[in-house]
């Protein structure tokens, strides 16, 4: 077994960008919780991160939109956003395009999967591993689902991704870690910033934490989009990691509404064996 | 309405630092690559941030088009209900008001 440790993890660019504005309890609270993931992930032992995110048009278009696409770079750069809005220094992140290459290579054979030799980071990406390798010396692998450019990708689409990912990390030497980035519920960047439907986000992390396919796969994007926003789309990555830890539960450490960060922030984790 | 070619010039200046160089030198001259109506032309040379949300412009490019106008955060949150003020309610995309934001 190759797969090491499994989570999910916000990452708005607030958290970064608009840190000082923030209840510093909750701030310092979620930042914490970054850290205890830091520390899971190394104590794990991973020799990769596959980071499955959400991105926001840094890559990826409506003119060549991917359901699914994963990174074999070499090496990625990030941010793209302009690093004092952000509050993330500009840095190169190792990738590792042999075992990318590999998990590409076996995911196919399940699910139709878009590959990408470059790749800009956007927060979507470097605001977790600016908590989670903040050194930048772990390599990662990036992968996004398009949870942006309707039609998005379908929810059993996102479970058939999660379990081909799991077989080809198990298929791997190598010890893998796969955190999942994105909503909950939220409305970015609209004059509705910092709303947070908290009751439609402690229902839904109640069905990941019990990895509940038949409920979590329930969803509509009709319905998402009316409870949990825009952002809400973002569910797929969370759903994607529940996908590939089937038959395990999760343990939520850490959720509550951070209005100036415009997302219900939240750390997760899920047992991997 | 031509929103896909306003969202692709925003999508662009996004990833070419190049290209930024040359919109602030000549924003014309790039401009006249893509097929943009008056309304758009106007609302991106100008810029009116609350008219291109109106829009219809996805608010995770247009929050780096006013970033890179150098709004600061709240000044972009009111451009866009300026915007809704002076034009009317989102006429495109998947980001209208619903109503309850925080600033």
């Amino acid at each position: 077994m190759s797969l090491v440790f499994a989570g999910v993890c916000s990452h708005a660019p607030g958290i970064t960008g608009r840190a000082e504005r923030a209840d510093p309890a909750l701030r310092d609270g979620l930042y914490e919780n970054f850290g205890r993931m830091r520390a899971s992930i190394e104590k794990s032992g991973a020799e990769a991160l596959v980071v499955i995110a959400a991105e926001h048009f840094a890559n990826f278009f409506m003119d060549n939109m991917p359901a699914f696409c994963m990174g074999m770079a070499d090496d990625y750069e990030g941010p793209i956003e302009d690093e004092a809005w952000l509050g993330i220094k500009r840095h190169r992140v190792p990738g590792n395009p042999d075992l990318a290459e590999r998990l590409i290579t076996d995911i196919m054979q399940d699910v139709d999967l878009a590959y990408a030799q470059e790749w800009k980071f956007d927060h979507g990406i470097m605001v977790p591993l600016h908590f989670l390798t903040p050194r930048y010396d772990l390599d990662v692998i990036p992968v996004n689902i398009n949870c942006q450019g309707p039609p998005l990708t379908p929810l059993h689409r996102v479970w058939a991704f999660g379990k081909a990912l799991r077989d080809a990390c198990d298929a791997a030497p190598e010890k893998i870690a796969i955190v999942g980035t994105g909503g909950i519920s939220h409305w970015p960047a609209t004059p509705d910033s910092g709303k947070i439907n908290e009751t439609w986000d402690r229902d839904f992390l109640q069905k990941w934490a019990g990895n509940r396919k038949e409920d979590l796969l329930a969803y509509t994007d009709d319905q998402t989009y009316a409870e949990g926003g825009q952002g809400g789309f973002e569910i797929r990555t969370f759903i994607a990691i529940a996908a590939a830890c089937e038959g395990n539960t999760g343990q939520i450490w850490f959720y509550a509404p951070i209005p100036i960060f415009a997302v219900g922030c939240t750390i997760a984790t899920m047992q991997v064996s | 309405m031509s929103l896909y070619s306003v969202q692709k010039l925003i999508y662009n200046l996004n990833r070419d630092p190049s290209l930024v160089e040359r919109f602030k030198i000549d924003i014309d001259s790039v401009l006249t690559e893509y097929k943009l109506t008056e309304e758009e032309l106007s609302a991106i040379s100008k810029p009116d941030i609350g008219l291109l949300y109106v829009l219809g412009v996805n608010g995770q490019l247009l929050m780096h088009y006013a970033a890179l106008w150098e709004f600061e955060w709240d000044d972009y949150i009111q451009a866009m209900k300026d915007g809704i003020e002076e034009h009317g309610e989102v006429r495109a995309g998947m980001y209208v008001r619903t109503g309850g934001g925080y600033l």
